[in-house]
């Protein structure tokens, strides 16, 4: 009996993703107008890229600071793919009339190509983490360390893109995009197209991360997270699982970063900076970073209210952000979330308390 | 040559300023584990500072001097006001009090601006640091050599707080066996709060040698609180000496690459190289053994 | 177990990928321009007696500092024009969104005043990257920007009307004062790294190659970094006849404060900024007498409409408040639009572009003509120079109202493909 309700409480969280899965899927597309689907589907990217960072920090014990990195890697290679279709075939991203050769840069070339492009939405992020991690974890680099070395790098790459014009389009990014791997970027009937496809990924995320917790390496994570020199003793090394954790993050990422393209339209080095990088964060700590569906509703959620809040009061906004943090890691450290649960067990536990008494 | 004389100038002033920054993150980072994203905020408090006194002292050639004691009390108290309500219930959760202190940055910044208005205030330059002084046959700024000995002057007062009273030797104690120390009688709750108290104070002094170089207004410390963090962990945590010179280094570099390359590529590699030698020396130019920092 | 387990999220996946196969019907466009004009079906209304329009200013983040005054002339200027009976009758409901300072936002506010707040009009924007990433949307939902700020040119776009000046009437005007006037020979560029100051200097370099001025050096810093001593030891060294400053508003503060610590000033290093407004010199705390700039606008302007423009302005934001030449720009922008709406006798976008060609104001600035093909405005070029109080007064002035050319169709020397 008990170990049924085990077994029956470990798919709670896929009753969890269900919800969400109807919500985002059928009830949203239904009421909501194309321009607040569109916004929901911008959160969803921030979803995405918050499904990833609560494995690293919320399982991992990784503050990754600095996922805006690759984000940004995810947004630029899908940027590059849908500014070359705007220019068409033969011609070259405006930008670089203007500040460039006129002659597209080899490197670009093979963005030209969808198929390559949603590649290296993958493959470049995870070869830049797998490099990065391996440095950073094999030399023991953690905590504080970690999470500003990880900002400072995110700082660099923002930099990079600005100072170099004539490759990326420096400060204003990659803009003016048409189309979507042909699709109208501007057509209602696509847009909602974009967005479930978004809504999908997100799900997807969810469940592949579902399943990584649920795997053994799900529980070596914990343990390295809890206990990273036991974890050591016992013959795993501590470094691989923290790497592994870190690739998949920035691949999550990555992917949330390409798909804010075509929702936004465009692509700049502001979504790369350390306060784009905060905000990713926000969202996880919000929702609960050591849960499984905490860090995307929260991320939902973060967006949700920027935007209310902003259009509410344009001018005094930012108080109410900052003091969403600074009360959230005061007073609810494990996120909204967590609330849920505990109110569920001592719901439960006047439940058994009452079948107790009514079996004396 | 004239090239090598005028970066390694221009890079030290840029150092100076580090420097002046990353003092109090030494001790509020290095010292009591406390990744204060607010400490920027604070400095901008200092800025700001320097502005009211210059509003109620017209004259610039006085105001500065009553204007460095007053942001370091202003901007203490606004730490010491953290420390008291937020950082104090939080200390064992190091990576959280970024966050939370990042908030507190915005609630500043927003209260800045409404508190002086969105746009810029000019701090005018007392006339005793108008002009250059020839050194090697470069006119160097007085303005820079202001901030240059105000921060060695910041250095030399904490290290000798630190290494001669015994306050200093109290903080030393707390960070190196908190639980020892309070057997021994060391209140190390006001302990706590003084540290906070002074390093943020420091942030304050810098902000009144800010106003000599930048615009004054409400997002000014977010162009310094990375470079400071990354002085203090290229430095080595919690040590002074590794800071004054992580800053220089950083600074000189960034000057030297701004002349090769340009502004935005010379970010790019600084901070690169600062990663890069992070991997060498995992714990910065000098280890320490700190508390809830591994 | 482990395979049950397999089999219900493989169930589940398949369930998701019906239904984004169900949903994934998207209409693909074979040419990829066709105006995605069916979204556009205006909600505007006007049939009661206001007329809703959007402002779209950063009132937070970085460009606070400047657009926070953009906004408060624009609110100047719906007061001003309901209290003379609004437009067409219709009073004017603003309605202000925060731009928070990135470009990406500014695209959702846009998007949001058009559909969601049916707002007839947008008036906003500052940087370069804010007006491109709303450029798609008011094209895709046909709706009206009006941009107030000095701009790179080389843009005219169907749904823009930009009131500030393009380089014609900014750049080129300083550039002949300095060669005619100044009779220079050698010139330093200096410059925030974004678009604007890259195209002008791009602009700058061709110029100065027609007429045989050397340039000795080109600087960029970030946009939010200030560290602008390694590009003043170069000045120092490499001694330019004049300075041609495009560094964004408050990044001018650290830049000429680096700049007169190393003893640079009017008389041996004089400087032409395109970026320092009233604003911006009054929140630089070095004595920057004599140094130049070059606008359409400046508070000394000496007219009766910038009397009581500049009256007005203190009467409502504070004695201490300066009017610089972005604040005016977007006070005329309405002005401009209201009579377009007038002399349409409509909101339609459509038929209030159709009106704007030839549209005359007797702005603070003197007259402006609204050019219907490019939708820039004519307006006259001053050379200003700033005076100890941190006024700027006009030296120097065009003949008259310059035509907008934001292509630089008529100037031979200038090859856009040339890097």
């Amino acid at each position: 009996m008990n170990a049924r309700v085990m077994a029956f409480k470990a798919y709670f969280p896929l009753i969890g993703i269900a919800i969400l899965a109807l919500f985002l899927l059928v009830i949203a597309p239904g009421a909501l107008s194309s321009f607040r689907l569109n916004n929901l589907g911008k959160y969803c990217c921030y979803a995405i890229a918050g499904v990833g960072i609560g494995l690293a920090w919320g399982r991992g014990g990784m503050l990754v600071l600095g996922q805006g990195l690759f984000f940004g890697l995810g947004a630029y290679a899908m940027g590059m793919h849908l500014k070359l279709e705007a220019a068409g075939p033969d011609a070259v991203p405006d930008f670089m009339m203007n500040f460039g050769s006129g002659v597209l840069p080899a490197w670009w070339a093979p963005f030209r190509s969808g198929a390559f492009t949603i590649a290296a939405i993958v493959v470049i992020p995870a070869l830049v983490a797998l490099v990065l991690g391996l440095a950073v974890f094999k030399r023991r680099i953690k905590g504080a360390y970690f999470a500003i070395l990880s900002q400072a790098l995110t700082v660099a790459f923002g930099a990079l893109l600005v100072s170099q014009i004539k490759y990326t389009g420096g400060q204003t990014g990659l803009n003016s995009l048409s189309t979507f791997f042909g699709y109208n970027l501007y057509d209602p009937v696509n847009k909602k197209m974009i967005y479930m496809i978004t809504a999908v990924i997100l799900i997807v995320m969810l469940l592949i991360t579902f399943q990584l917790y649920r795997s053994r390496f799900g529980e070596v994570l914990i343990a390295t997270r809890d206990q990273e020199e036991r974890v050591r003793f016992l013959g795993y090394d501590p470094a691989n699982i923290k790497v592994v954790a870190f690739v998949i993050a920035a691949i999550m990422a990555s992917i949330g970063g390409a798909m804010f393209v075509p929702m936004a339209g465009l692509i700049n080095p502001r979504e790369v900076s350390a306060l784009a990088s905060i905000m990713l964060i926000a969202g996880v700590a919000l929702g609960g970073r050591a849960t499984l569906l905490g860090p995307a509703i929260g991320a939902l959620v973060v967006g949700y209210g920027r935007t209310s809040l902003s259009e509410a009061y344009p001018d005094q906004w930012t108080y109410f952000l900052g003091a969403m943090f600074i009360i959230v890691i005061l007073f609810i450290p494990n996120g909204l979330t967590s609330v849920i649960p505990k109110a569920w067990q001592a719901l439960n536990r006047r439940r058994t308390d009452i079948k107790e008494v009514e079996a004396v | 040559m004239d090239v090598v004389i005028s970066q390694t100038f221009t890079g030290a002033s840029y150092g100076a300023t580090l420097l002046l920054v990353a003092l109090g993150l030494t001790l509020t980072f290095g010292q009591m584990g406390v990744i204060n994203m607010a400490h920027g905020e604070f400095l901008m408090a200092g800025a700001y500072s320097a502005y009211m006194t210059q509003q109620l002292i017209t004259n610039a050639d006085i105001s500065i001097i009553f204007a460095l004691p007053f942001a370091f009390i202003v901007a203490g108290l606004l730490g010491l006001l953290l420390e008291v309500l937020v950082i104090s219930r939080m200390y064992h959760r190091t990576l959280d009090t970024l966050l939370v202190t990042f908030g507190v940055s915005l609630v500043l910044q927003q209260a800045a601006k409404d508190i002086f208005g969105a746009q810029a205030k000019a701090v005018k330059a007392p006339s005793w640091l108008h002009g250059q002084i020839p050194i090697f046959g470069y006119r160097y700024p007085l303005t820079q050599l202001f901030i240059l000995v105000l921060s060695i002057a910041c250095v030399i007062g904490l290290t000798s707080l630190l290494k001669y009273t015994g306050f200093g030797r109290q903080i030393r104690a707390t960070v190196q066996n908190r639980d020892l120390a309070e057997t021994v009688g060391v209140s190390t709750r006001s302990i706590d709060r003084l540290t906070f108290f002074i390093g943020s104070g420091l942030a304050g002094v810098a902000g009144v040698a800010v106003t000599l170089i930048t615009a004054t207004e409400s997002t000014m410390g977010q162009e310094y609180i990375i470079w400071a963090f990354l002085v203090v962990v290229a430095g080595g945590i919690g040590q002074i000496k590794g800071a004054v010179i992580a800053a220089f280094a950083l600074g000189i570099t960034r000057a030297f690459l701004t002349y090769w390359t340009d502004g935005s590529m010379a970010v790019v590699l600084t901070f690169l190289l600062v990663v890069v030698f992070l991997q060498v020396r995992p714990q910065g130019l000098f280890a320490t053994r700190t508390r809830s920092l591994a | 177990m482990v395979k049950s387990r397999a089999r219900l999220i493989a169930g589940t996946a398949a369930a998701l990928s019906a239904a984004l196969v169900m949903t994934g019907c998207g209409s693909k466009s074979s040419d990829g321009d066709t105006a995605a004009g069916s979204s556009g079906s205006s909600c505007v209304d006007t049939s009661g007696d206001t007329v809703k329009l959007g402002f779209l200013n950063s009132m937070s983040g970085a460009m606070s500092i400047s657009e926070k005054t953009v906004s408060d002339s624009l609110n100047l200027a719906a007061e001003q024009i309901n209290d003379a009976g609004g437009i067409l009758g219709k009073k004017i409901e603003p309605i202000q969104e925060d731009g928070a300072s990135e470009p990406t936002v500014f695209a959702e506010k846009a998007e949001k005043l058009i559909q969601s707040d049916c707002v007839a009009a947008v008036f906003g924007g500052w940087t370069s990257s804010s007006r491109v990433a709303m450029r798609p949307v008011f094209k895709s939902l046909n709706n009206i920007l009006f941009y107030p700020v000095q701009y790179e040119g080389l843009e005219a776009d169907h749904n823009i009307f930009y009131t500030g000046a393009t380089t014609n009437q900014q750049i080129i005007p300083a550039l002949d004062f300095l060669r005619t006037e100044k009779k220079i020979k050698s010139i330093f560029l200096a410059g925030s790294d974004y678009v604007f100051p890259r195209t002008a200097n791009k602009i700058i370099k061709q110029y100065c190659e027609e007429y045989g001025i050397k340039v000795v050096g080109e600087e960029y810093q970030p946009l939010d970094q200030g560290a602008w001593g390694t590009a003043v030891d170069k000045i120092v060294s490499t001694k330019p006849d004049v300075v041609f400053n495009t560094i964004n508003g408050d990044s001018n503060v650290a830049f000429l404060q680096a700049y007169d610590d190393k003893g640079l000033n009017s008389s041996n290093a004089p400087i032409v900024s395109v970026s320092i407004a009233e604003e911006e010199a009054a929140a630089i705390p070095v004595d920057l007498t004599g140094q130049m700039t070059s606008w359409n606008y400046y508070q000394t302007v000496e007219s009766p409409e910038n009397a009581a423009f500049v009256k007005a302005f203190k009467a409502k934001f504070g004695e201490k408040r300066v009017t610089s030449d972005p604040m005016e720009a977007a006070y005329t922008s309405m002005f401009l639009y209201k009579a377009m709406v007038e002399k349409a006798g409509s909101f339609d976008t459509e038929k209030v572009i159709g009106a704007a060609d030839g549209i005359t104001y007797a702005a603070p600035e003197g007259k402006v003509t609204v050019n219907g093909e490019n939708h820039h405005i004519a307006k006259t070029n001053l050379i200003g120079q700033v005076q100890p109080d941190k006024l700027i007064k006009t030296i120097f002035s065009s003949d008259g109202p310059i035509e907008p050319d934001p292509f630089l169709k008529t100037y031979s020397w200038w090859d856009p493909s040339k890097e």
